[in-house]
């Protein structure tokens, strides 16, 4: 099922340097990814998964080496640029859900679709979103906290949906749901890549990571 | 629309989960903003009356004949409402008639006589300043409360305090001057003059105005003026007419003083000025103590929504936004503060000014009442300024790090 790669890492090396020596991040790591693809990144703390992450994120740029998402260079990007390539391009799950307290989870999910559309949605976008995902019109009016973890999940890829991204990035999403909460996340997820959606998700779990297609493994910030 | 912006909703949502926090920190703005528009207030109302009282004669210069000996005070009530009468300083007809000549193009000139002396009416004695005017004058410069103006030689008009300590009304008679020495004058009132205060040309609240023939008739000194007054219609001509009176009049050697209230008033003017800012630079320093407690706050905020601006940032929220998210906290805390400390200075000030002042007729002129915008503007201005290192800080989060925090 692949066409052309949508997330190109080309040599890609990232140093944080600290007081105590600098700490690589990630070595010379080159890997492709393509539309439409799965994929599961696997490793031990500190091997640099989250590190890989933030540059597909567009969050982090490289030290050295290029890493292309949807065909531009993130190291030649201003800030600006990167934070519209979030806004537009990526949908991003995190293990703690980081939905936005002081917004009802409606709001969460059009956030973002106000930013990038200088407007409130009166399309519906937002409500098909969230039905979508399982979450009714009852619990859309509610503030995250009142939610449950797996309701925030269901929001939070709601929110991550609602532009129309060309990739998924889901960190650790099952990490702070019980098993069978998880698994109903996960049914969601691989059911947005059936229909087309790239997803890249760090995963610790193989039993998580068994929904990909593709499992990249990382150690000491190289693919082995 | 503001209202409908995402940001501007964080904004207002933020302060109003840390709500009394948010207060106490906006009070400070309240304080501040009374305070400064509370001074200004009252300095303006200082100023304006007092401008307002000697503006009233602003347009009036008063010539009287130059010291010889130089004993004689040629202060504010110099010329007009003493008795002149124990020296030989008069001016002279021909005098007269060069300054008539001079300024009559500008506005009205009369000659003043005056002089203090013994009254009786009925059973009370008492001293009153006794001024002779020309009768067709009268009228056009002292305004009248009741009665009539005088037009023969035994009527006079009377000023109110006058009227009042002797319980006079149109038809009483006083007699003028000593009757043990049997040169009085029986005269009787026609009109009572309305109030009309200290002032440098005449002051008539506790005199007796009768016309010329009445006071040389009394007193003698036909030709002879204690003052010769000019109204100018123009009270931008005061320096002109003053400078040209001196200059011809005085050529030869001083013979005349021309006093105008206009430099008086420029310096009282000056000294409230100063005052004024002096009083609303202290009162200031309660706005900077204002902006200290707002800049806390907001820190405050930032370091509290850490993780928050980290979210913001990773899904497409730019730099700027972040940055507005908490300009417009501090102006929102500013707005409220500024627009509740400007509705408290109208009443405090209110307060203020008629205790300091004395009086509240101009509390709402525009002089006056500018202040509360002013102190407002001020208010909200100070605590976007408070915002600004705050929101930079909030706005230049590294959007990794921030996600990080707890």
């Amino acid at each position: 099922m692949s066409s052309a790669p949508v997330i190109e890492f080309e040599n890609v090396t990232k140093v944080y340097p600290l007081p105590a020596g600098d700490v690589i991040a990630l070595d010379r790591v080159s890997l492709t990814i393509d539309e439409g693809e799965f994929v599961a990144i696997m490793g031990p703390s500190g091997s640099g998964k989250s590190t890989l992450l933030n540059q597909v994120g567009s969050l982090d740029v490289p030290t050295s080496g290029n890493v292309f998402i949807a065909g531009r260079n993130i190291g030649e990007m201003d800030d600006r640029e990167l934070t519209n390539l979030r806004l537009n391009k990526i949908g991003y799950i995190f293990q703690k859900f980081n939905l936005i307290p002081l917004l009802t989870a409606y709001e969460n999910v059009e956030y973002p679709y106000i930013l990038k559309h200088r407007n409130q949605d009166d399309s519906g976008r937002v409500s098909n979103f969230l039905s979508m995902v399982g979450i009714d019109s009852d619990f859309a009016l509610h503030k995250p906290p009142e939610l449950s973890g797996g309701q925030q999940q269901r929001v939070s890829i709601a929110r991550a949906l609602v532009n129309n991204p060309k990739i998924l990035l889901c960190d650790e999403p099952t990490g702070n749901l019980d098993s069978k909460t998880g698994h109903q996340i996960m049914d969601i997820i691989a059911g947005l890549n059936r229909k087309g959606m790239t997803v890249i998700m760090v995963t610790h779990d193989p039993a998580i990571a068994s929904f990909a297609s593709r499992t990249i493994t990382l150690e000491d910030g190289r693919v082995t | 629309m503001i209202i409908k912006d995402i940001i501007f909703q964080l904004s207002v949502r933020s302060i109003r989960l840390h709500f009394l926090r948010s207060v106490l920190a906006a009070l400070g703005i309240v304080i501040g903003v009374v305070a400064i528009a509370t001074m200004g207030m009252m300095g303006a109302n200082m100023t304006l009356s007092v401008t307002e009282e000697l503006s009233e004669m602003g347009n009036i210069l008063v010539v009287t004949p130059y010291p010889v000996g130089g004993g004689r005070m040629m202060g504010l009530h110099g010329g007009g409402g003493s008795s002149s009468g124990n020296d030989d300083e008069f001016l002279s007809e021909s005098q007269f008639n060069d300054i008539e000549r001079i300024a009559a193009k500008y506005g009205t000139v009369y000659a003043v006589h005056s002089e203090s002396d013994t009254i009786e009416i009925g059973s009370k004695t008492g001293r009153a300043t006794i001024y002779g005017l020309d009768t067709s004058v009268i009228p056009d410069i002292l305004p009248l409360q009741d009665g009539a103006y005088p037009k023969s030689t035994s009527s006079v008009v009377v000023g109110p305090t006058l009227a009042e300590r002797f319980d006079l009304k149109t038809g009483s008679k006083i007699d003028i001057g000593d009757p043990d020495e049997g040169d009085s004058t029986t005269v009787r009132v026609v009109g009572i003059l309305e109030e009309r205060g200290m002032s440098m040309d005449l002051n008539t609240d506790s005199a007796i105005i009768g016309s010329e023939k009445l006071f040389s008739g009394m007193f003698g000194g036909e030709g002879e003026y204690n003052q010769v007054n000019v109204v100018l219609d123009d009270i931008n001509d005061a320096e002109a007419v003053s400078t040209e009176i001196t200059d011809q009049l005085n050529r030869k050697e001083e013979e005349v003083t021309v006093q105008d209230s206009s430099r008086m008033l420029e310096s009282i003017t000056s000294t409230l000025g100063t005052m004024t800012t002096f009083v609303m630079a202290i009162a200031g320093i309660s706005l900077l103590v204002a902006a200290v407690s707002i800049f806390n706050v907001m820190m405050m905020s930032v370091t509290e929504r850490i993780r928050e601006i980290g979210i913001l940032r990773s899904i497409g929220t730019q730099r700027l936004e972040v940055r507005k998210m908490f300009i417009y906290e501090a102006a929102i805390l500013g707005f409220i503060g500024a627009t509740i400390g400007a509705l408290l200075s109208v009443a405090i000030g209110y307060v203020i000014v008629l205790a300091m002042v004395g009086s509240t007729d101009f509390f709402f002129s525009p002089g006056s009442i500018v202040y509360v915008p002013f102190a407002m503007l001020v208010g909200v201005i100070i605590c976007v300024i408070s915002g600004v290192y705050p929101a930079w800080r909030a706005s230049n989060l590294d959007p990794i790090e921030a996600l990080r925090s707890e």
